[in-house]
Parts: structure tokens; C-alpha cells; sequence
């Protein structure tokens, strides 16, 4: 489809990815060096690195003594090309490009919201022009205001106890991952040409679909045109491939930039870039015209860069998601389909970036695990996270199986074929409340008014199993329901009101979509149901007749002892929630998939949901993602990781996690003191030289 | 028959080689003042056990224990001979890895049938000498050393490898005389494998609280790894001296 062999791939290998359309899997596949030996060739921060981390510190100290905001635009709407172009240093930077004029200056992007965005700006200390507040009342529509103009007063109930909690319906809805990696390999031109191409051969009759189609692709060949514009404002001709490591880099880098300057989403993660970035790296060092040292400091100020992204966002937002997330998770290594681990250098180049910058949340280096991995990679990998607690770890294994070797992870868990699928978020259905109503007939025990069905309410004392679970089947039947129905609605807006046309302009035409919903508290629906199988679960009643709390007399086996007993009961519901989930009708023929994986949201559903009868108090936090619920799991954490990994992940592909903190004395003993391989022989001929 | 089981570790990373199933026997004669599992001195409390259910346990897992195995320890696993013979057979039959982590205080230096028959299947035995001297161990656990040195010995001469282990207790066994002397006696031991140092650590008190049980060493100091580290030093000179000798 190209013209020609462009003069930038010179010394690549040659394949599909040039000569018949955009395929950056096989660029990689031909191309990359897997890396066997461990980290001693690493370099350390170059001075003009530093220089500039310490200014990032700094700024970040100005920052908290601010109160957590140190400058927000009230005026400019948010674009790629929004604003002209920004520098930390821009003698010392070798990667550029910020989200505004200034770095740590906040944007302003109301498309999800002008509420939300208004009320950011309230809560410290800025007020947004009166101007764009009009435009965006009264002539420019928010994806939230379609969002509310179709709720029906059942979806804003549900909403409101948070039997559904963390809609996207208010901002970006996230998770999506445009290949930014296209724009180092193809540059903008060539993509645009693609596009055009795309838009001319697809269905001609004009359904909605296809009209809708054809504005998409329209907007994504604008998205494309303003991204190059905002390469030239740094001085960069990205209209080409890039010629160099340098340039990949900050090609990839400008993709990216694109995508947070148009889009606040929830979860703005980067695909899978460390293994690809390699190859140009490598060939520019066999040139001769890169050093080492050089290399890591294009990934340093690349990871820097990522590390400031910041959003304009309240503080329930921050206070849901404890902290103010960004998500930018970057996968490494992994396996292809041949088996070939896919580590290289700059795998561990990235790792490397914890050394010279210091730990960090962000990016979320997220290492996608083999038992074909590399021994050194994988002895590496365990020190960094001893050291830095940083690393999050995916079973490569297991999804590989589904998504092939060129898939990426979105926030935390979500995988995907790097812009071939994208997802539809969709928050979590609390389903430990949801027993609660199955329990109270649809009554909410903490607003103690009716937000579910008026079913049955268990009545008598003591609970039983085969009849809650009986109710429970119901409730989960309606929360299924209306849980889909309300994110039907939520993406429908979405695509209207705020399209991700620079993300989607990095994916084919015709992508895979995945409806992902999920699930929270499983560890207290597993234990409760548990409690209340072969333990004794007596109801405490309100002066209304409401079950607000529960004693329980007897022992019954907890979630997270590689117990089966309860381990079946957490694979039932996922397995239940999942089967009724499929049930219905999902936004643009999307697949329906689950998570199991709240990671700090977990905090505030667990202020929303009452007393449970696994004996969790009211306020107490649910347990993270597919966690055991904390202190309950005493059987040592293979016990524990055992129980997670009975899950189904064919009923939760969109992925669980599992948070895992141990103690680094726990993980093995300290040679300082201990010596396990005494060999006697030449312990005597060291003690005779000693003499 | 069933064991008297106080509990189980699936992640045991310090009782032995690997990663490791921890078995916790219950029952223990010592009273030794630093113990910090007084949790286990009873020896029928714990939940009754079956061989099959300790092994199904550790083959569930197995993928997790590549170069471990399974520890028994407690307790004093060896309070329940026959349970232990059972279970490492069955472990030996499973092609598992087994170590037992003993003080060596049930050992008959006269009749040695129990001991050879958990000996024949025990790959590595971590013996936990409290104190080489007679009489500071009998005022630290209530007992004699003379029956655990001979069972030193024995293990050795059966050709079963060994790892000596060894609390640094403040006060008790943080003398360097003492410490040499130890690796005196255990240089003499032809099939030592391994040394570990324990500093003394105080996270055992909460578990005597909950029992109403008075702690005994309430004004000792947990030991630092520095100190520990010294400990073994003095403990090696002495090794080397024994060796030097042998030759």
C-alpha cells in the first residue's frame, strides 16, 4: 500500500509492515534482539536528566504546598493543538512536549463534563471563564448531559446508593489505547493516506452505521492532521517516519500527548512501546551514533514526561480512585506466538527509570510474566520490585492465549490488541451490596430506602443458604440488567459527545469492542455466602424490619486458603454474574467481558455498603480487585494466590488482580547471616591459609 | 492415624532450601524463655490431620514448591514419631523434598529405632541448638543438651545432611566464648550443610498475651541483623579451629 520503502526504515528488515499496510506486530516480529544477559550494561541518569528531574521534584513540592493544584487553565479549551508549545528546560530536554504552555499546569476539557470541569476548578481556587461555561450549557451538549437526559430514575438510584459505582458518565471514559507506536514507524502521512483509504472502500448505502462510520473516519484523519501541526509547533516534522531513536521516541511521545490533551480518561495507558522503541535504539547503535548512556536518557526524559501528566479532576474523583491516577501502563516483555520471549534491552531500560528517577506510581511498568521469560530478566524483575514495590505482574501465559503477542494492558488489567480492540469501560456492580438487597428485598441498607425490585425480604432469624442464594440469583438478574443498560447508554453519549478521534485514528477501521463491566466485593459475597453455609448466620433487624447487621456463631472457611469449599463459591458468582450479563443487548455489537479488579476504589465501596454476614463491619473496605478479604487468608500467600487463581478467566477476561504486599524478610533469608551451602573442605583450606 | 496439627505455611521461605509447605506439629517439652510459638507446647491441641490431607495440600500446589519441599516443625514434630515416619514416607513416595526442623530434645541416645526410622526418610534435619553449654541450656529451656549434642552426632554418623541453627539471645547466647564453642562442636559434625543464625526477635509476646501466659524475657532486646551477623562470624572461627584439628 506504500508507495515505497521509506528512507527512514533504512537497515530494517522488510516485510508485510512496509509493503502491505499498517502491521506494526510484524515490524516488531522481524525486527527485535531479544536480550538474554542481566542489567550490568545500564547507565545511570545522564546530568541534563537530573537537572531536569530535580526541577519535576521541585515543581511537585510547589505543587502540594499549593493544596494540590499548581495552575489550571479556566479559558482554553483543551486540544491537541491547543496550546502553543511548553518546555521544563528546553536546553536539557531531549524528549518534548507538555499538555499545556507549562508543565504542571492543568487543562481545561469540559467535552465529558463542564459540572465536572467547573467544580475542579472550584475546589481550588479557579473559576472557568463565564464564556465557556455558556458555550458548553447552551450550545455545545457534554457526553454528561446525554448521559442524564436518558437515565431512567431507576439508573440514577442505582447510581446514587452505589450498588453502581464509578460510572464514566460524568468524565473520559478511558481505557483506550491508541497505537502510538504507528506514528514513529509510519509518521502522519502515511496514516492519513491509510484512513483515506479506508474511508473510500467502506459499505457505500448509507445506514446509520455506515454514516457514522464515515464521520469517525473523517475525524480521525482531523485528529491525525492536528497531530502532525503539533509536532511542527516543537519543531518536528512527525509527517515522516522517524529516522532515528530519538525520534521514535518522541514521535510515539507526541501520540500520546495528542491523546491526553484531547481526552481526561480515566485510564490513559501507553500499549506496549518498550520492545518496539528497542529496535530503533538498537540500530542506532550499531551505527555507531548512540551510546548507552544516550539511550537511557531518551527513556528517563520519555518516562519523566509521562509522570506529569496531570488532569483537572475533583477531589471525589481523587478521593474514589485515592490519589490522582492517570493509568499510563506500559507492558513489557511477554512471549510471541512462537514462544520467543520478547525482552530486550529496553525492557530493561524502562525498569531502569525506577533506579534513576526513584520509585514511582506512574508510568505503571507492568510486566507481562512467562515462565519462558528469561532468567535474568525475571531475577531483575524481582529485585527492582523488592526494591520499589513498583511493578505490577500479568500472566502472560493466559492471555496470550486469547490477544496474541502484540496486546497491551489498559488501566490495570484490561488487555488488549494494541489498536485492534478497544473496550468500553464500565465501572463496577457492588455485589456484596447487591446480597444485602437480596437479603432486604431490594432495600438498601444504608439509604434504607427501595433502590432494587420489591422481591421477598428474607424473613425468620437465621439465614439460609439455598434461600438467599435463591434471592440472590434474582437481584444479581436485575443489577445485570440494569448495569448494562445504564453503560448502553453512558458509551452511546460518549461516542456522540466526546469520540476519542486521535486514539481511534490509531486503530484499524474495524475494531474489536469489548463491553467491560466488573465486579466488587467477591472476597465478602464469597465469605458471607460461606458464613452462611456452614456457619450459623443469625439477622439483626431494624426498628423498620430492615436486616442491618449479623451475628454469627460457628467457624466457616474464608476466601484465600485454597480452600475449596469457599473458592467454589467465588467461581460460581463470577461465572453466575457473567452468564447474566451476556444476556442483553450491548452497544455497538460490542463483547461483553468482566473484571474483578477495584484496586483503591475498593476504599470508598466499602464506606457505601452496610454490615455484611461474613462480619464486615459497615465502612470497612472491600477488598481489593479478587483479593481475600485482609487477615482472613492465613494459610501462607501461595494458599492465598491459589484460591485467586481458581477463578475463571474465561468469565472475567478483562482481567483480575490480585494486590500483593509482603515483607522483605519473608521472601527468603538474609546471606549476611545465614549460610546454607557450607562446604566443609574448603572451609578447613581457608581456615589453614589463614594461618 | 491423624497428627496433631497446629496449622500450615504454603509460602514458607526460611525453614529450609526453596520455597516451601510448612507443617506446624503441635506439642512441645521445652520451654525454652524466647519460644514464639507457645501457641504449639500442647501437644493435643491443633486440629487432628491426615497424612493425605498434607500431602493433597502440598500436590495442589506443587508448580509453587519446584525446589523446595516440606518442612515439619513446630512444635517438636518429633513428639509424634510415628505421624512424622507416615508423612515423610508418603512425601518420599511423592517425590517431595523433606526436612525436619527439630530441637532434637526427643532423641534416645540408647534407643535410636524412632529416630533411625524418621532419619531413613528425611533428606535434611535443621537441628536448633539452644545453648552448647549444659547448664545454661537447661536454665534457658528446662532441659538437658547432652541427649540433643549425641543426636548431633548421630545424625551425622547416619549421613543424613545438616544445618545447625541458633538463636542469638541477648544475655544468653550472645557471649563469643560460648558462640566458638558451638562452632567447635558443630565442626566436628562430617555432614554440616548449613548455619543459620537467628537474631532473637520479640513478635512471639502478642501470642502469649492472647494464652495469659507471662513473657519471661520482657526487658530483652530484639537482636539486629549486625549483631547477628557478628555471631556468626565468632560461630565459623570456631568451625574452622575444629576443622584445623581434624586434619
Amino acid at each position: 500500500m506504500f508507495k515505497e520503502f521509506e528512507p527512514e526504515w533504512e537497515g530494517f528488515k522488510p516485510g508485510k509492515w512496509s509493503s502491505a499496510g499498517i502491521n506494526v506486530r510484524d515490524f516488531i516480529e522481524l525486527n527485535f534482539t531479544p536480550y538474554d544477559g542481566d542489567e550490568s550494561f545500564l547507565e545511570g541518569p545522564t546530568e541534563a536528566t537530573k537537572k531536569l528531574w530535580e526541577q519535576v521534584m521541585d515543581l511537585s513540592r510547589q505543587e502540594r504546598e499549593a493544596g494540590g493544584v499548581l495552575d489550571m487553565d479556566t479559558k482554553i479549551i483543551s486540544t491537541i493543538t491547543s496550546h502553543g508549545p511548553g518546555y521544563l528546560n528546553k536546553d536539557l530536554e531531549k524528549i518534548v512536549g507538555l499538555q499545556t504552555d507549562k508543565p504542571f499546569k492543568r487543562a481545561l476539557q469540559p467535552f465529558g463534563g463542564i459540572r465536572m470541569a467547573q467544580q475542579a476548578c472550584k475546589e481550588y481556587g479557579y473559576e472557568v471563564d463565564p464564556e465557556v461555561v455558556e458555550i458548553f450549557t447552551k450550545y455545545r451538549k457534554t457526553h454528561n448531559q446525554g448521559v442524564f437526559d436518558a437515565y431512567t430514575p431507576e439508573m440514577r438510584l442505582a447510581r446514587k446508593s452505589a450498588i453502581l459505582t464509578g460510572l464514566p458518565d460524568a468524565y473520559g471514559r478511558g481505557r483506550i489505547i491508541g497505537d502510538y507506536r504507528r506514528i514513529a514507524l509510519y509518521g502522519t502521512d502515511n496514516l492519513i493516506l491509510d484512513k483515506g483509504h479506508q474511508k473510500e472502500t467502506h459499505f457505500v448505502r448509507m445506514t446509520s452505521k455506515n454514516i457514522r462510520l464515515r464521520e469517525e473516519l473523517s475525524e480521525q484523519i482531523r485528529a491525525l492532521e492536528e497531530l502532525r501541526e503539533l509536532g511542527a509547533m516543537y519543531g518536528c516534522d512527525i509527517s515522516r517516519p522517524a529516522k532515528n531513536a530519538r525520534e521514535a521516541v518522541q514521535w510515539l511521545y507526541f501520540g500520546y500527548l495528542a491523546a491526553v490533551k484531547e481526552q481526561n480518561g480515566a485510564a490513559m495507558s501507553l500499549g506496549r512501546t518498550s520492545t518496539f522503541l528497542d529496535i530503533f535504539i538498537k540500530r542506532d547503535m550499531d551505527k555507531g551514533i548512540l551510546t548507552e548512556s544516550e539511550a537511557q536518557e531518551l527513556i528517563d526524559q520519555f518516562i519523566m514526561k509521562l509522570r506529569i501528566v496531570k488532569f483537572a479532576r475533583t477531589p471525589e474523583y481523587n478521593a474514589l480512585f485515592s490519589g490522582d491516577p492517570t493509568w499510563v501502563t506500559e507492558s513489557i516483555g511477554g512471549v510471541t506466538v512462537d514462544g520467543q520471549h520478547m525482552v530486550t534491552k529496553n525492557s530493561y531500560r524502562y525498569l531502569n527509570t525506577l533506579n534513576n528517577l526513584g520509585t514511582a506510581p506512574e508510568p505503571n511498568m507492568t510486566v507481562l510474566w512467562s515462565k519462558r521469560l528469561p532468567q535474568n530478566f525475571k531475577r531483575f524483575c524481582a529485585k527492582m520490585s523488592i526494591k520499589t514495590s513498583s511493578i505490577q505482574y500479568e500472566n502472560d501465559d493466559l492471555m496470550r492465549v486469547i490477544h496474541g503477542d502484540d496486546y497491551a494492558i489498559a488501566c490495570c488489567v484490561s488487555s488488549m490488541r494494541v489498536g485492534k480492540e478497544m473496550q468500553f469501560f464500565g465501572a463496577r456492580a457492588n455485589l456484596a451490596k447487591c446480597l444485602l438487597y437480596a437479603i432486604n428485598g431490594g432495600v438498601d441498607e444504608v439509604m434504607k430506602v427501595q433502590v432494587g425490585p420489591k422481591y421477598r425480604p428474607v424473613v425468620g432469624d437465621y439465614l439460609d443458604y439455598n434461600d438467599v442464594m435463591d434471592k440472590y440469583d434474582q437481584m444479581m438478574e436485575w443489577l445485570a440488567e440494569l448495569y448494562v443498560n445504564t453503560l448502553n447508554i453512558i458509551h452511546y453519549m460518549h461516542d456522540k459527545y466526546s469520540y476519542e478521534k486521535l486514539q481511534m485514528a490509531l486503530h484499524d477501521r474495524d475494531v474489536k469492542r469489548y463491553f467491560a463491566t466488573g465486579i466488587a466485593g467477591l472476597s465478602v459475597v464469597a465469605d458471607s455466602l460461606s458464613a452462611i453455609k456452614y456457619a450459623k448466620v443469625k439477622c439483626i433487624r431494624d426498628e423498620n424490619g430492615i436486616v442491618v447487621d449479623y451475628e454469627t456463631e460457628g467457624e466457616f472457611p474464608k476466601y484465600g486458603n485454597d480452600d475449596d469449599r469457599v473458592d467454589q463459591i467465588a467461581v460460581d458468582i463470577v461465572r453466575m454474574f457473567m452468564d447474566k450479563i451476556r444476556k442483553h443487548h450491548t452497544y455497538r455489537e460490542s463483547i461483553p467481558t468482566m473484571s474483578i479488579l477495584t484496586i483503591t476504589s475498593n476504599v470508598v465501596y466499602g464506606k457505601k455498603t452496610g454490615n455484611t454476614p461474613d462480619g464486615r463491619k459497615h465502612g470497612v473496605p472491600l477488598a481489593p480487585g479478587a483479593n481475600p478479604m485482609h487477615g482472613r487468608d492465613t494459610h501462607g500467600a501461595v494458599a492465598s494466590l491459589s484460591s485467586v487463581s481458581k477463578l475463571p478467566f474465561k468469565h472475567a477476561q478483562d482481567g483480575i488482580s490480585n494486590t500483593f504486599s509482603i515483607i522483605p524478610d519473608a521472601l527468603g533469608k538474609d546471606t549476611k547471616i545465614f549460610a546454607g551451602d557450607l562446604d566443609l573442605d574448603s572451609l578447613r583450606s581457608e581456615a589453614e591459609n589463614e594461618d | 492415624m491423624n497428627g496433631y496439627i497446629h496449622s500450615t505455611e504454603s509460602f514458607g521461605t526460611v525453614d529450609g532450601p526453596g520455597v516451601r509447605f510448612v507443617v506446624f506439629f503441635q506439642g512441645c517439652p521445652m520451654r525454652c524463655l524466647y519460644c514464639h510459638n507457645p501457641d504449639t507446647w500442647q501437644p493435643h491441641g491443633g486440629t487432628e490431620t491426615t497424612v493425605d490431607e498434607l500431602i493433597g495440600a502440598f500436590e495442589k500446589n506443587r508448580a509453587f514448591y519446584k525446589n523446595g519441599g516440606i518442612t515439619c516443625t513446630g512444635g517438636e514434630p518429633m513428639m509424634q514419631p510415628r505421624f512424622l515416619t507416615e508423612l515423610f514416607t508418603a512425601a518420599h513416595e511423592h517425590g517431595i523434598h523433606t526436612c525436619l526442623d527439630t530441637s532434637g530434645i526427643c532423641f534416645d541416645p540408647d534407643d535410636t529405632g524412632t529416630a533411625d526410622g524418621i532419619l531413613s526418610v528425611t533428606d535434611l534435619v535443621m537441628l536448633d541448638i539452644k545453648h552448647i553449654d549444659d547448664d545454661m541450656h537447661r536454665r534457658l529451656t528446662g532441659h538437658s543438651n547432652t541427649g540433643i549434642l549425641a543426636f548431633a552426632g548421630h545424625i551425622s554418623r547416619v549421613g543424613v545432611p545438616l544445618w545447625i541453627r541458633h538463636v542469638i539471645v541477648p544475655g544468653w547466647t550472645d557471649g563469643a566464648d560460648e558462640q566458638e564453642r558451638l562452632g567447635y562442636f558443630i565442626g566436628g559434625l562430617a555432614t554440616l550443610k548449613g548455619l543459620d543464625v537467628l537474631p532473637y526477635h520479640d513478635m512471639g509476646k502478642r501470642k502469649y498475651e492472647e494464652l495469659g501466659i507471662p513473657y519471661p524475657l520482657t526487658d530483652t532486646k530484639p537482636v539486629s541483623k549486625e549483631e547477628a551477623a557478628e555471631a556468626r562470624e565468632n560461630i565459623m572461627h570456631g568451625i574452622k579451629k575444629r576443622l584445623k584439628e581434624k586434619k
